[in-house]
C-alpha cells in the first residue's frame, strides 16, 4: 500500500516479517507483537533499524520498556470505527516520550488525517496514491483546537491565556448579559 | 449565557465548512454511502424513516431568543414547520434535504448553534439542569463546567472513534432535574471539605437494552482537574470498552465487567498523568466562563404579589397553570415557568415555527431574551416576575402553549417512534396522544398527581422509559406493536430503574392498562403520597394483581 | 408466492420511492414493479443497484407487497413499518406521500 507523510507519497524501506518467519539478518524489518516477543534477543542484536507493527487490542504499555529499540512504530486500524489507536499515539507521543516515526496503517481514511496527525501519527498507509492529494486540505480545515494533543497546534485556552496577556480580557458587561443578545 | 469568541467563531464555521465539502464528494461520488454515513452523523444527519432527520445541539438547555427565532426560521424556510424538541436538549428536523444541510448549519452557526457530534460514537451534547441558575437549591450554576466541557469535548482528536456514543450531564443542585445518574458520566457540583466547590463524579450509567444507574467514582473532584478527569475516564473507556458487540459497547457494561473498584483504580491511574498538565483548568478561564451566567438584572421587588394573588382566586383556569406551572425561582417576586409541549392530543415536545416565535417574543419581554430546552421536552421561562405571570399566561394561551399539565400525568416524554424513526419496533406519539385523551380531565389529573410517564418506541430507551414512574416500552411481535409496561422507576437523585410487570399489552389494551394501574395507585396512596411513594412503599405484586387478574 | 417490491431512499432529500418497471424511482408503491420471491425479485434488487453507483438512491432492499383487498391490483404495503414509510407519519396526515396523494 502507498506510504504517504506530509502530503508525499515516499519510499517505505521496511520489510514486514510474516508471522512465523524467521527475521532475515538484513534489512529494516518490521515485526509483529508476537515475533518480537519470540525472537527478541536475535532482534536486539542486529545492527539494523526495526520497527514493530501493534494490532489494535494490543496497548503500547506491552512495549514502553523497549521504545528505544524501534526506528517506527505501526498502529493498526482495522477498521475506521476502531478508535484505539488514538488513544495509543497519544501515550506513545506524550506519555512515552516516544519520537521517532509512528504510522497509521490499516483502513486510514482522508476524513481522519487531522486527528490523527493531532494524536501523533506522521505517516501513513493509504488506500491509493491520489489518497494522499487530499491532506494539506484535511489538516488545515479546522484551524484551531480546544483540546491540548501530541501536535506543536496551541490549543484555544493558551491562544485565549495569551490574549489576555496583550489586552484587558473580553469579559461581556453584566448590563450586556443581563440585556439578552444585543447583536 | 455564554457566548462565541473568535476561536468558538472560527471553529464551528469551520466545520460547517467542512461539512459541506464532505456532502459534495458524496454528491459527486467521491464517497460512498458507507464512507458518508458516519461523517453525516458526527454532524447529526440521519437517514430516518421518510427523511433525513438533522439533529441540532442546544447545549445544556439554553437558548436565547434570537436562536429560538433562528429555529422557528430553519423550520419553516428548509423543514415541514415544526420541530421536535428532544429529551437531550437537542431539536430535531424531521424533513431537511441533504443538498441543504449545509445551508441550514450555516444559518445555525451565524447564531451561535451547531449540529457537532448529536450523533455518532463521540462526545454527545452536554446536557444540565434546566432550571439551572434559578434553582433555590444550587450549590452552583452548572452550566459554567457544562459549557467548559462543551469546549473540551468538541472536535477532540482521541474520542471521536469511542467503542459508543458518551453522554455527560451536569447538575449544581441536590435535587438532581439533570437524570445525572443514567448517564455515562454524571457529575453534581458539591462542596468540599473547606466549602470550596468541586465535583461528585459519576460513571456507568445507562439506560437502552442494558439499564444502569451510574456508580460514584469519585467523592470530590476540585474544580481545576475536572477536564483532566473526564479525559482519564475517556482514554479508559477508549482502549478497554468493548468494541465486538454493540450491546456490550457502553461504558456501563465495561464498568461491571471490570468492576467499579478495577475501574476507578485505572482512572485514577490515567489521571495521575494527567492532572497537572494542559488540562488543568485556570481559575481566569473558569472566571471567563462564569460572567457569562451572571444573574440577570434582577430587581429588588417584593415576594408577595397581590395583584397575582388576586388573579390565582379569580381565574381559576390561570390558578390551575400556576398551580403546576410554576416554580419558586431564588430571587423574591420572580417565578419559573415550565411551558408544556404536551397539549392534549398533541405530539409530544413538537412545537410549530410559529409557536416557537411566540415563545421568543414573550421571553424577550418578559425573562430577560432566554429560555431553556428540558428533557422532559418542555420549554422553561426561567425569570418571570409575579406580577408578570397572567400576561405571559395570556400570552401562551394565544399560541395553545398554556396547557396546565408539568409534571402531572400527561406530561408524557416519548421518543418519535416508528413514525418517524428507522430503529423503532413501534409507535410512541399514538399512545401518548391516547392516553392523553383518556386522562384530559383536569380535576382528574391533578388528583393524580406528580408523575412521570414515558413511552419509547424501542429499546434504545430515547424517552427514557426505564426512569418513567411508568415507563412504557414498543415492542414488536411478528409484525403487530406491544406495549411492555415497567413502574416504579425515576430519574431524580434517588435514581431506580423500573420493574417489568409481566406480559407486555397490545395496542387496544394499553391505555386501559395505564388507568388500571393508576386506579390501583389510587386506592392505595396515603395521604400525600404520590405514584412513586406508594410503589416503594407497596411494590409491584399489587399492580400485577389488578392488571393480570382478569385475564 | 408473495410479490416483492425494491424500496430505497433518495439520496438528495431522503424521500422514499420505488422502482419502477422503467428503472426509474417513483414516490408511488403502485408506480413500482413488482416480482416473486425468489430469483425474480432477487434480480429486481440487483437492477437496483445502477441507481446506487449514479448516486440516486441509498440502500434499496426488497419488500413483501399485498394487493388491496378491494381491487384484488393495487399494490399495498405489508407489515406498519412499510405502511408507514409509503404513506407518512400516521400521526401527521398532511405530511409524508399521503398528503401529495390526496
Amino acid at each position: 500500500m502507498p506510504l504517504a507523510k506530509d502530503g508525499q507519497l515516499i519510499d517505505d524501506p521496511w520489510t514486514l516479517v510474516a508471522d512465523g518467519a524467521v527475521p532475515p539478518a538484513e534489512g529494516a524489518l518490521l515485526v509483529s507483537y508476537a515475533t518480537w516477543t519470540e525472537h527478541r534477543d536475535a532482534l536486539s542484536r542486529r545492527n539494523a533499524p526495526l520497527g514493530i507493527r501493534l494490532d489494535s487490542d494490543q496497548s503500547p504499555a506491552l512495549i514502553a520498556d523497549d521504545l528505544d529499540r524501534f526506528d517506527l512504530i505501526a498502529l493498526d486500524i482495522p477498521v475506521f470505527k476502531d478508535g484505539r489507536a488514538y488513544s495509543y499515539a497519544r501515550l506513545l507521543r506524550e506519555r512515552y516520550g516516544y519520537a521517532k516515526e509512528l504510522r497509521a496503517v490499516g483502513n486510514v481514511l482522508r476524513d481522519q488525517y487531522h486527528f490523527l496527525h493531532r494524536c501523533g501519527f506522521d505517516t501513513f498507509e493509504v488506500a491509493t496514491d491520489e489518497a494522499a492529494d487530499a491532506w494539506w486540505e484535511a489538516l488545515s480545515e479546522i484551524s484551531h483546537a480546544y483540546q491540548p494533543a501530541a501536535d506543536a497546534r496551541r490549543p484555544i485556552l493558551a491562544l485565549r491565556q495569551a490574549r489576555t496577556e496583550h489586552s484587558a480580557p473580553p469579559r461581556p458587561d453584566t448590563a450586556t448579559v443581563a440585556a439578552g443578545w444585543a447583536y | 449565557m455564554y457566548r462565541y469568541d473568535e476561536f468558538d467563531h472560527t471553529v464551528v464555521a469551520e466545520r460547517v465548512l467542512q461539512f459541506r465539502g464532505q456532502v459534495a464528494r458524496r454528491l459527486s461520488g467521491d464517497l460512498t454511502e458507507d464512507e458518508f454515513k458516519p461523517l453525516r452523523l458526527m454532524n447529526g444527519l440521519y437517514l430516518q424513516l421518510h427523511a433525513y432527520m438533522l439533529r441540532v445541539a442546544i447545549p445544556y438547555g439554553m437558548l436565547s431568543s434570537r436562536q429560538m427565532r433562528k429555529l422557528a426560521f430553519v423550520a419553516r424556510r428548509y423543514d415541514k414547520g415544526y420541530g421536535h424538541f428532544t429529551t437531550r436538549q437537542n431539536i430535531q428536523y424531521n424533513w431537511p434535504r441533504l443538498d441543504e444541510a449545509a445551508d441550514i448549519l450555516d444559518e445555525l452557526a451565524t447564531v451561535e448553534m451547531h449540529a457537532i457530534q448529536t450523533s455518532g460514537n463521540t462526545i454527545r451534547n452536554v446536557t444540565a439542569d434546566p432550571f439551572a441558575g434559578v434553582a433555590a437549591d444550587e450549590i452552583e450554576d452548572p452550566r459554567i463546567y457544562a459549557e467548559i466541557i462543551r469546549q473540551w469535548s468538541t472536535l477532540h482528536p482521541e474520542f471521536s472513534f469511542l467503542p459508543r456514543k458518551f453522554k455527560i450531564a451536569v447538575t449544581g443542585a441536590p435535587h438532581d432535574r439533570a437524570a445525572i445518574k443514567t448517564h455515562d458520566i454524571g457529575i453534581a457540583l458539591k462542596r468540599g471539605p473547606d466549602g470550596e466547590t468541586g465535583f461528585e463524579v459519576f460513571v456507568g450509567g445507562g439506560q437502552g437494552r442494558t439499564p444502569v444507574v451510574a456508580k460514584s467514582i469519585r467523592g470530590f473532584l476540585p474544580k481545576r482537574d475536572l477536564l483532566s478527569y473526564l479525559e482519564a475516564i475517556l482514554r479508559v473507556y477508549n482502549q478497554l470498552g468493548r468494541r465486538d458487540n454493540i450491546y456490550k459497547a457502553r461504558i456501563k457494561i465495561l464498568v461491571n465487567e471490570i468492576g467499579v473498584e478495577k475501574f476507578t483504580a485505572l482512572v485514577e491511574e490515567e489521571w495521575r498523568h494527567l492532572r497537572d498538565g494542559a488540562l488543568a483548568l485556570p481559575d481566569d478561564e473558569i472566571a471567563r466562563i462564569k460572567a457569562y451566567f451572571a444573574s440577570p438584572a434582577y430587581l429588588d421587588i417584593p415576594g408577595d404579589v397581590p395583584e397575582f394573588d388576586s388573579k390565582l382566586l379569580t381565574d381559576p383556569a390561570f390558578g390551575n397553570w400556576v398551580g403546576s406551572n410554576v416554580t419558586e425561582h431564588k430571587v423574591p417576586g420572580y417565578a419559573i415557568v415550565t411551558v408544556s409541549l404536551k397539549p392534549e392530543g398533541g405530539i409530544p415536545g413538537d412545537a410549530t415555527a410559529e409557536q416557537m416565535e411566540a415563545i421568543a417574543d414573550l421571553a424577550d419581554a418578559f425573562s430577560f431574551g432566554e429560555l431553556r430546552v428540558t428533557k422532559d421536552q418542555n420549554l422553561v421561562l426561567a425569570d418571570i416576575r409575579k406580577s408578570d405571570l397572567f400576561a405571559l399566561w395570556q400570552g401562551l394561551r394565544a399560541h395553545g402553549l398554556e396547557t396546565p399539565n408539568a409534571g402531572l400525568l400527561t406530561d408524557i416524554i416519548a421518543c418519535p417512534g416508528l413514525d418517524y424513526c428507522s430503529l423503532a419496533n413501534a409507535r410512541s406519539i399514538p399512545i401518548a396522544q391516547r392516553i392523553g385523551t383518556r386522562f384530559g380531565d383536569l380535576d382528574r389529573l391533578r388528583d393524580i398527581g406528580d408523575i412521570t410517564l414515558n413511552i419509547s418506541g424501542c429499546i434504545n430507551a430515547c424517552a427514557h422509559h426505564h426512569v418513567g414512574n411508568i415507563g412504557i416500552l414498543g415492542v414488536d411481535k411478528k409484525g403487530t406493536e406491544f406495549y411492555q409496561v415497567t413502574l416504579g422507576g425515576s430519574a431524580d437523585e434517588n435514581t431506580t430503574i423500573g420493574d417489568i410487570v409481566g406480559p407486555a399489552f397490545g395496542e387496544d389494551d394499553i391505555v386501559d392498562a395505564i388507568e388500571t394501574i393508576v386506579d390501583t395507585y389510587l386506592g392505595l396512596r396515603t395521604d400525600g403520597e404520590t405514584f412513586i411513594d406508594t410503589y416503594r412503599r407497596v411494590g409491584l405484586a399489587p399492580f400485577k394483581e389488578t392488571l393480570y387478574a382478569a385475564r | 408466492m408473495t410479490s416483492h417490491a425494491v424500496t430505497a431512499n433518495r439520496l438528495t432529500d431522503g424521500q422514499v420511492v420505488y422502482l419502477t418497471p422503467a428503472r426509474t424511482w417513483s414516490e408511488k408503491l403502485h408506480a413500482s414493479q413488482l416480482a416473486e420471491a425468489g430469483d425474480d425479485a432477487n434480480a429486481l434488487l440487483q437492477s437496483a443497484q445502477a441507481s446506487v453507483e449514479a448516486r440516486l438512491v441509498v440502500e434499496p432492499y426488497l419488500i413483501p407487497v399485498d394487493t388491496d383487498a378491494t381491487d384484488g391490483q393495487t399494490p399495498r404495503a405489508v407489515g406498519r413499518r412499510e405502511t408507514i414509510r409509503a404513506a407518512g407519519p400516521s400521526v401527521r396526515l398532511d405530511l409524508g406521500h399521503q398528503a401529495a396523494q390526496e
